[in-house]
């Protein structure tokens, strides 16, 4: 009898879980929703006194307009955020895997205090120090450069305790029998550790590239000029400038998160295992 | 054979090779984070305006006139605000949403992903939906118009300050970010939980609430010590959803001004202010750090797991 009503209380529970999940999940979506709603209206759509959930018609041609606006650096815009989040996740999984090992495997002396040094890094907060960092990149001549853009952004201490923490649990048996070859820590390390740590590095590769292209302030400080917008920038100030045009900016949007989501909707798994051995919530 | 392990083993090959491994990283830390660093410090002490090699040494005035500066310790104010508003929010937001999707018998990948999708989002695009679409002041707004069903008036959401609507659109585009990526934290959390506790509740006849109380809450400890900190770092460095939220044509208001937006106009706006902008950047370091440390202690981190 006690199980049979525990069951249906059980029941009752699940359904309205599910009620619950489900109304979340539409709230979650909505805005994606309306992203590519606008993009896609006309200006009338979006403006007009009645909400509509729907457009009238799909404006395809506003993505036509968008790259063909001599006004909107777009496409310009696009390339500067693609090569600098490519260069920067590149660089990342080179110097952080490569300073994460040597931390997790090479006996030194002074590896402590290294190590120290760079938890002490996660200490500070990043963007704190836009001020100091613009005085030395501007004093650098790399104001509006892709330079500066990217390179300060190459040493994350955060990828590298990332990298440091896994390869700590990397399996010593592979490695051991790669040492026993005569292969020593480079050959290690590119023949037997990496190609056993991919979904590792997928981990943290998504994780920098996300936030390489979504960087905001950053690149608002080091980049005045047109010509080294990002992505982002681009999309800021048209949103706060006098007069918008309501489809064109939303079009606009839309293109900059869907190589993301396409990339999110793939590697998500990775990300989620990333941050299951990253051992931040023990 | 010998020839191998004295290379393996060997003393200054081993330092080397560390060399080799580490130092482009810790180079790459010393140039581009602790030389900006004590370069800042240097500029605070000096009136820097424009100039990053100054020569007019003004000792501790611009930290003092940081501290006596009313819209500095209003944007000191603003991010006091801000955390009470978006940490006990989102710490509940993505907690509930880890409990509903780790008890999901089904299509639990897809509610998972659902939620953890606007990870992928910027907030300067967050900032475009929820200002131009549905916070929009005018009455077309998504808000406005199901306010419109209730008969109530357009509200302007983000042009008032009395009652501060504008709290609700920063405090909800933030939510939306970010709760997914903390539900995560708490899925990894509640899958360390043994079964066998599960178990043995429902072996003494706890049920939901009970559960929750007496097992996963005290299990999920240590994760809820690392999303409260995150939570509190994260909201001190607010940025992008205030400036994209508020700032329009180059104008920024007064109120609402968290202290990265009040450093970034200082130091780079039109006056160039290095001096005072590093003061008040050392200042605001100094201030997480003592919050960080603080929260620490009061959360028992570091202290063992029992």
């Amino acid at each position: 009898m006690a199980v049979v009503q525990r069951s249906r209380a059980d029941k009752t529970g699940s359904v309205l879980r599910y009620v619950v999940l489900g109304i979340g999940a539409l709230f979650f979506l909505l805005p994606f929703y309306l992203l590519v709603r606008n993009g896609l209206s006309t200006e009338q759509d979006i403006t007009s006194p009645t909400w509509k959930l729907f457009p009238t018609s799909l404006q395809w041609s506003n993505i036509t307009d968008l790259f063909s606006d001599p006004a909107v650096p777009m496409l310009r815009s696009l390339v500067n955020s693609l090569v600098i989040a490519v260069v920067q996740t590149i660089g990342v999984l080179i110097i952080s895997g490569l300073a994460g090992y040597g931390l997790a495997r090479i006996p030194f002396r002074y590896a402590d205090a290294v190590f120290y040094f760079i938890v002490a890094t996660l200490l500070i907060p990043a963007a704190v120090t836009f001020v100091p960092s613009f005085v030395l990149v501007s004093s650098l001549g790399w104001v509006s450069t892709l330079r500066g853009l990217i390179i300060p952004g190459l040493f994350q201490a955060f990828a590298t305790f990332l990298f440091r923490q896994y390869f700590l649990n990397f399996p010593r048996e592979l490695e051991e029998a790669a040492a026993l070859d005569g292969t020593a820590y480079w050959g290690t390390f590119w023949r037997i550790v990496v190609p056993n740590s991919k979904g590792f590095i997928a981990a943290i590769a998504t994780i920098t590239f996300i936030g390489s292209w979504n960087a905001f302030l950053w690149p608002l400080v080091i980049a005045p000029d047109q010509s080294a917008w990002t992505v982002q920038i681009a999309l800021s100030t048209f949103l706060t400038a006098q007069t918008i045009d309501l489809p064109q900016l939303f079009i606009a949007a839309t293109i900059a998160i869907l190589p993301l989501v396409v990339m999110f909707v793939f590697l998500q798994r990775w990300i989620v295992e990333g941050v299951e051995r990253s051992g931040i919530s023990e | 054979m010998s020839t191998i392990s004295t290379r393996l083993r060997g003393r200054h090959d081993r330092n080397l090779w560390f060399l080799i491994f580490v130092g482009p990283f810790v180079l790459g830390l010393v140039v581009f984070v602790y030389v900006p660093i004590l370069w800042s410090i240097w500029l605070s002490f000096f009136d820097a305006y424009n100039t990053v090699t100054p020569t007019n040494f003004v000792g501790l005035s611009n930290y003092l006139d940081m501290l006596r500066d009313s819209s500095f310790r209003s944007s000191l104010l603003t991010f006091v605000v801000f955390a009470l508003f978006i940490v006990p929010t989102t710490f509940v937001a993505s907690l509930g949403l880890a409990l509903l999707v780790n008890r999901a018998r089904f299509a639990k990948t897809f509610f998972r992903s659902v939620f953890f999708l606007p990870t992928a989002c910027s907030y300067v695009v967050a900032s475009l939906i929820w200002k131009l679409s549905i916070f929009s002041g005018v009455r077309f707004g998504l808000m406005n118009t199901v306010l419109g069903w209730f008969g109530i008036e357009p509200v302007a959401w983000l042009s008032v300050t009395q009652p501060p609507w504008y709290w609700l659109v920063i405090v909800t585009a933030r939510m939306w970010l970010q709760a997914g990526f903390y539900m995560i934290l708490f899925l990894a959390g509640l899958q360390r939980i043994a079964p066998s506790l599960y178990e043995a509740a429902a072996i003494d006849g706890a049920t939901g609430w009970k559960v929750l109380r007496f097992i996963s809450l005290p299990q999920l400890r240590a994760t809820s010590t690392a999303v409260l900190l995150l939570l509190l770092i994260n909201a001190f460095q607010a940025f992008d959803e205030f400036y994209n939220l508020l700032s329009s044509s180059g104008q920024y208001p007064p109120y609402a001004r968290p202290p990265l937006v009040y450093l970034y106009y200082a130091a780079l706006g039109q006056g160039q202010d290095f001096g005072h902008g590093s003061a008040g950047a050392v200042i605001l370091t100094l201030l997480i750090a003592l919050v960080a440390l603080g929260q620490g202690r009061f959360l028992g981190l570091g202290r063992k797991e029992d």
